[in-house]
């Protein structure tokens, strides 16, 4: 015990003699230097192709990025203020690959032009630049990744699961998406879009990034098991058969009021008009005065 | 019968009745006992008179017994009651959830009762209508000036069964209980809060405690299937029963005066028309009740204080206050730690009374303006009475402006607008659009007015151009058939209220003086501008003129083309005929 102490105390003592030397320092680096390296070796999943291979499509969406992007979200993705201190384009640092994802791959990104609120269109960008993009904007800071497939199919959603998922929506998103996920209007001009036909991964990545007007619906907010539920409930609505007729749109009560004057209203005063004009002569005199 | 006429035949054996039929005999049975042939037979030949526009309120009679019919059956499933139960019916997207028993008896009646989903559709469909041609109805009767003397009461009947169809529409609305009828009731628990020192006390009345309580479905159901249906169908009666009381109104024409009735009998030929539109009336809800979905309430889900819909709107004919709330500012007073909410106060519960008491008054309001107590059974064309006429319209125009309100975020998505702007945009709309309304609808009705006097005087475009001898043309103008200026010259001349002298030959002044005055004033605003139909010295004048020219152009052309042999019209006015009415 007390030899050990002792041997111990005396590395340790020549070590600390040698504090000073001038090779001290330059040694200790390269220590840490091949620590860090080896520690990187060991435990990096990446092989060195793999490597290369995301480093290629982070360069091209790069590229792709400064073509496309960087007008409004600065060349760096670090935002456009105007002077009034808007945001021209906001900051793209810590968004995420999934919100890249969402908005290039609905067409919303790049607008065609500013304006309240970017509208879904066909996309610009290919699958596969898309995914460059993303790589491209996850670099600049940590956000929430693409899910993967596994993550938003409905396949292995029951029964319950779509009711539950339908008491979230009712709960999260009718307000402004509406019963039927037609959509709904906010404020000065912007609005909730119509969730007709969108994938299951778009409004996964939705809920996840919270984009535009739309608050974040985080993984503590909504478990992965819940968004799933949910998008199931969606997609259950979208496949079942139209029970009551055509849906006039699903929007509610205006729709209808409207289909009572225009259809029913008009029928009815029609076939009035059309009955007093048939009396009991079915024949006018030719040329009457009347 | 004069004595030429009695001897018919010269048959050798008298004449012997025939042999009575059994339906003569059960015909005779129940007359013996109930006295019905002396009714019937004065009522089966009752004569209407025959235009498109008396069949409005029609419409509204067939949607009501279709009402009738569809709602007996869905009273036979429909279960008020607001227990909470698990519902495991057919539709699985909400099997397992917690609901109401009325909720889940309306999905059952949707998705298990034969035929079921198809009634409540029917019964919304004609509930829309019913309330829809009531609107049409109501503004056929006005136009045309059917309400005055002696059918003001009638037209009060009408406007207590409007508002009456109102409230039992929405009573209707909300029996489903699902989310959009929650939040309706939620609405209208709130509106009634809003009443100021009562508000509170008929909330807790009306819901048996706080929002929403167990008990506010099965009272609406009470008022819904007994209480409004009960004194609907008893105002329809009175309604109907004053209608043949008055005798129908009908369009002025040669032959029609006030005092008869021109049309066709009730049996053959309105039964069968009165009878084939109820047909009609029906095919049409029952086919837009099959093809056309209208509340769904599968979609909507159970209520739930908690949630809300993007979308919420009641339906359409509550859709005007809904719009008036919507644009209204939102503003608030605070008296004593007690807040009155102006802002749900006025566009809910005080607007719409003094709407409905605007439209009750109407009647009485003209006729203590016009001073006209007389009968009338003639209708007015609507360009006839052009301030009524833009009364109107202007009131149409400030509710169709309210309406759109209503509809405003529907409007912002699907026209790509902003719900603000839409909002502002109204604000000031439903003050300015009334007053270019009234303007442009009474102007338009004035030159109206002057292009039936030009017709009448100079007579109507013939089409046919006539060249004259310096290389002028001009159009020859015919006068107008004999019947169509009758119509046009039938009708009365607007006497405008002079004011008596303020004092009598003693200086006494008169008690009734102020308000003679301003009698007159309304009187000349109501009348003042309006075109009377040209005199029978100043037709004469026109068709002396007329011949004289006609006599000067064949003169000059050596040609006498009246322009008949080109449109085969034969009949014309002459003077000592229209001279002779």
């Amino acid at each position: 015990m007390r030899l050990t102490q002792k041997l111990g105390s005396r590395i340790t003592g020549r070590l600390s003699a040698h504090r000073r030397s001038r090779l001290a320092g330059p040694v200790v680096v390269l220590l840490a230097l091949i620590l860090t390296g080896g520690m990187f070796s060991l435990l990096a999943p990446a092989s060195a192709e793999q490597k290369t291979a995301d480093e290629d499509l982070v360069a091209k969406g790069r590229a792709l990025f400064l073509v496309g992007c960087s007008s409004c979200h600065g060349k760096n993705g670090e935002g456009v203020p105007t002077e009034q201190g808007n945001q021209y384009g906001p900051s793209l640092v810590g968004v995420g690959a999934a919100s890249v994802d969402f908005q290039v791959g609905t067409g919303r990104m790049p607008m065609a032009q500013p304006g309240t609120q970017a509208l879904r269109k066909p996309p610009v960008y290919s699958e596969e630049e898309t995914e460059a993009l993303a790589a491209y904007v996850a670099t600049l800071g940590p956000g929430p990744a693409v899910p993967a497939e596994s993550e938003t199919s409905t396949e292995d959603v029951d029964e319950e699961g779509v009711v539950e998922g339908g008491e979230f929506f009712r709960t999260n998103c009718t307000a402004c998406h509406n019963f039927a996920g037609a959509g709904g209007a906010l404020p000065r001009g912007r609005f909730a879009p119509s969730l007709d036909g969108v994938s299951n991964k778009h409004i996964y990545e939705a809920m996840l990034t919270g984009p535009q007007q739309m608050p974040v619906f985080s993984d503590e907010v909504l478990t992965p098991e819940d968004k799933r539920n949910i998008i199931a409930y969606l997609n259950e609505r979208e496949e079942s058969p139209k029970y009551g007729g055509f849906e006039l749109g699903s929007l509610g009560p205006v729709t209808e009021g409207l289909a009572a004057w225009l259809v029913g209203m008009g029928a009815l005063v029609g076939f009035a008009v059309w009955i007093a004009a048939h009396s009991t002569r079915s024949t006018k005199k030719k040329g009457g005065t009347a | 019968m004069s004595a030429d006429t009695v001897a018919r035949t010269n048959g050798k054996t008298a004449a012997k009745p025939e042999k009575p039929s059994k339906v003569g005999a059960a015909a005779t049975w129940a007359d013996d006992r109930l006295g019905l042939a002396g009714l019937a037979k004065k009522n089966l030949r009752k004569v209407f008179p025959d235009h498109w526009s008396f069949m409005l309120g029609e419409i509204a009679l067939w949607s009501f017994v279709v009402l009738l019919l569809t709602g007996v059956f869905l009273t036979l499933w429909y279960r008020p009651s607001m227990a909470e139960v698990v519902y495991d019916g057919s539709y699985s997207p909400l099997r397992g959830l917690e609901m109401s028993e009325a909720y889940m008896s309306a999905l059952h009646i949707s998705f298990d009762i034969r035929g079921g989903l198809l009634m409540r559709q029917v019964h919304h469909w004609a509930a829309m209508i019913f309330i829809a041609s009531m609107f049409v109805h109501m503004m056929r009767v006005y136009f045309t000036g059917a309400f005055r003397k002696p059918r003001e009461l009638n037209w009060v009947i009408g406007c207590l069964l409007l508002i009456l169809g109102t409230l039992e529409g929405f009573t209707g609305y909300s029996l489903p209980d699902d989310l959009l009828s929650g939040t309706g009731i939620r609405a209208a628990d709130g509106f009634m809060k809003s009443i100021p020192v009562i508000g509170t006390y008929a909330s807790f009345f009306l819901f048996g405690g706080e929002f929403p309580g167990d008990s506010i479905i099965p009272r609406l159901y009470t008022v819904h299937v007994l209480l409004i249906p009960g004194v609907l169908l008893a105002l329809i009666a009175a309604h109907m029963l004053l209608l043949v009381y008055h005798k129908h109104t009908q369009w002025p024409g040669p032959g029609r005066t006030e005092g008869n009735v021109v049309g066709f009998p009730m049996l053959p030929v309105y039964a069968a028309k009165a009878g084939g539109f109820f047909f009609i009336v029906f095919g049409v809800l029952t086919l837009m009740g099959g093809i056309i979905s209208i509340n769904p309430v599968w979609a909507y889900g159970p209520y739930n204080p908690a949630e809300v819909t993007a979308g919420s709107q009641p339906d359409w004919y509550m859709g005007w206050p809904d719009g008036a709330l919507r644009i209204m500012p939102g503003i608030e007073s605070h008296f004593f730690g007690l807040t009155l909410s102006w802002n749900v106060l006025l566009p809910i519960i005080v607007l719409p009374g003094v709407m409905f008491t605007i439209l009750l008054m109407l009647p009485f309001i003209e006729s203590w303006i016009t001073q006209d107590k007389r009968d009338h059974h003639l209708l007015q064309r609507p360009r006839n009475a052009p301030t009524r006429t833009a009364t109107m319209v202007a009131l149409m125009t400030f509710i169709g402006l309210l309406w759109a309100a209503g509809g405003n975020d529907i409007i912002a998505i699907k026209m790509n607008l902003s719900i603000n702007q839409i909002t502002y945009f109204i604000r000031a709309a439903v003050f300015i659009g009334p007053v270019i309304a009234f303007i442009i609808t009474r102007r338009w009705c004035i030159s109206l007015q002057r292009h039936d006097n030009e017709k009448l005087l100079h007579g109507y475009e013939s089409g046919i151009i006539m060249r004259d001898a310096q290389g002028g043309y001009s159009e020859r103008h015919l006068p107008l058939p004999l019947e169509r200026a009758y119509t046009l010259t039938a009708r009365d001349r607007d006497d405008i209220f002079v004011p008596q002298l303020t004092t009598d030959d003693n200086g006494v002044s008169s008690p009734t003086a102020r308000k003679d005055k301003l009698r007159g004033r309304l009187s000349q605003l109501w009348y003042g501008d309006n075109v009377q139909a040209p005199t029978r010295a100043e037709l004469d004048e026109a068709h002396h003129h007329a011949e004289l020219e006609h006599a000067h152009e064949v003169a000059m052309s050596g040609h006498a083309a009246d322009g008949h042999q080109f449109d085969g019209r034969a009949e014309s006015v002459s003077d000592n005929q229209l001279s002779s009415r």
